[in-house]
C-alpha cells in the first residue's frame, strides 16, 4: 500500500487510540508516562498501565508481520544505540513525555507547554542528524 | 475495574496498530523526518497530522464530560508553563532520538517484533529513566 496512506491512517489509530484511552479512563496515552509509572505508582494505578503496553506490543508486533516491517538484524552500534536509549529514557522522564504525549495528546489538547517541547526536541533531533549525517568526519 | 483494563487494552492494540501500519517502528524513517538537509522523508508528519488531527477534535469533545466514561477523574497534566526542566529534558529525548531514531512506543513495539536494534536501546532507555528519578528529581 501507498507509504502516506499507511502514514495517515497510522495517525488516525493512534489519535483514536488516545481518544479512547481519554473518554473511557481519563488518561493521557503518552508511552514514556505510562512506562515511567508502573514502578513509581501506588498498586490501583498500574494495571491499566500493564494492560496498554501488553495491547500496543503485542498488536504492533503482529501487525508488523503484515506491514513493511524494519530489519531485524542489528544495523546500528552497539554503543550508540546504547547512548541513545540512555538520553531518550532520561530526557523524556525530565521533559515528562515524548512523542505522543507531548506531541499526539498535548498538541490535540493545544497545550503550550506540548508545543514547546515538541518543538524542542524536534529541533534537537534534526540538529543531532545533522551533525552525525553531515559534518565532515561524521560517521554515515 | 475489568472494564477499565479492557479499554486500556484495547486503546493500546490500537495504538500499537497505528505505529506499526505507519511504518514509525522504522528507525530510519524517523531519521528520515529528521533528516531536513539531507534525504528528508515526510512520513512522520503524515502520521503526526492523521492523529492529531482526531485528538484535536476529538479531545474538545471528550474533555466536556464530567467524568471519564468508565468513573474516576480526567488526570491531565496540571501545569501549562514553559520551564527549563521541559526544555532540558525535551532537548535530551530529542539528541537521543536523533542519534537512534526510537522514541518510546515504537521502539517497546519494535522490541515485541523482535528488532535487535530495539532490544539493545530499550534496556539503556529504562537505565535512564531510573536515573533521571535519582538524579534529576523535581
Amino acid at each position: 500500500m501507498n507509504t502516506v496512506i499507511n502514514a495517515v491512517l497510522g495517525g488516525i489509530l493512534i489519535g483514536l487510540a488516545a481518544t479512547l484511552l481519554l473518554w473511557s479512563i481519563g488518561r493521557i496515552a503518552g508511552i514514556s508516562g505510562i512506562v515511567n509509572g508502573i514502578a513509581g505508582s501506588p498498586r490501583g494505578d498500574r494495571a491499566w498501565r500493564v494492560a496498554f503496553l501488553a495491547g500496543m506490543m503485542i498488536v504492533g508486533a503482529v501487525v508488523l508481520q503484515f506491514a513493511p516491517a524494519p530489519p531485524r538484524i542489528q544495523t546500528g552500534a552497539t554503543p550508540l544505540l546504547l547512548t541513545a536509549g540512555f538520553l531518550v529514557g532520561f530526557g523524556t522522564r525530565v521533559g515528562n513525555g515524548c512523542t505522543s504525549g507531548h506531541g499526539v495528546c498535548g498538541l490535540g489538547r493545544l497545550s503550550w507547554r506540548s508545543a514547546a517541547a515538541v518543538a524542542t526536541f524536534m529541533a534537537a533531533g534534526m540538529a543531532t542528524v545533522y551533525v552525525m549525517r553531515h559534518l565532515p568526519g561524521s560517521a554515515s | 475495574m475489568r472494564s477499565a483494563l479492557l479499554a486500556a487494552l484495547g486503546s493500546g492494540a490500537l495504538f500499537g496498530a497505528g505505529l506499526a501500519i505507519s511504518g514509525m517502528t522504522n528507525r530510519f524513517v524517523v531519521l528520515g523526518f529528521l533528516d531536513v538537509f539531507g534525504a528528508f522523508d515526510p512520513t512522520l508528519v503524515f502520521v503526526m497530522a492523521g492523529a492529531v488531527a482526531v485528538t484535536a477534535i476529538a479531545f474538545r469533545f471528550v474533555l466536556r464530560m464530567p467524568a471519564p466514561a468508565l468513573g474516576g477523574a480526567f488526570r491531565l497534566p496540571s501545569r501549562d508553563v514553559v520551564d527549563p526542566r521541559l526544555l532540558a529534558g525535551a532537548a535530551i529525548f530529542g539528541i537521543g532520538w536523533g542519534l537512534a531514531g526510537f522514541c518510546p512506543g515504537p521502539v517497546l513495539v519494535g522490541t515485541a517484533a523482535g528488532l535487535h536494534d530495539a532490544w539493545i536501546f530499550v534496556p539503556a532507555m529504562l537505565v535512564g529513566s531510573f536515573c533521571a528519578d535519582r538524579i534529576a528529581a523535581p
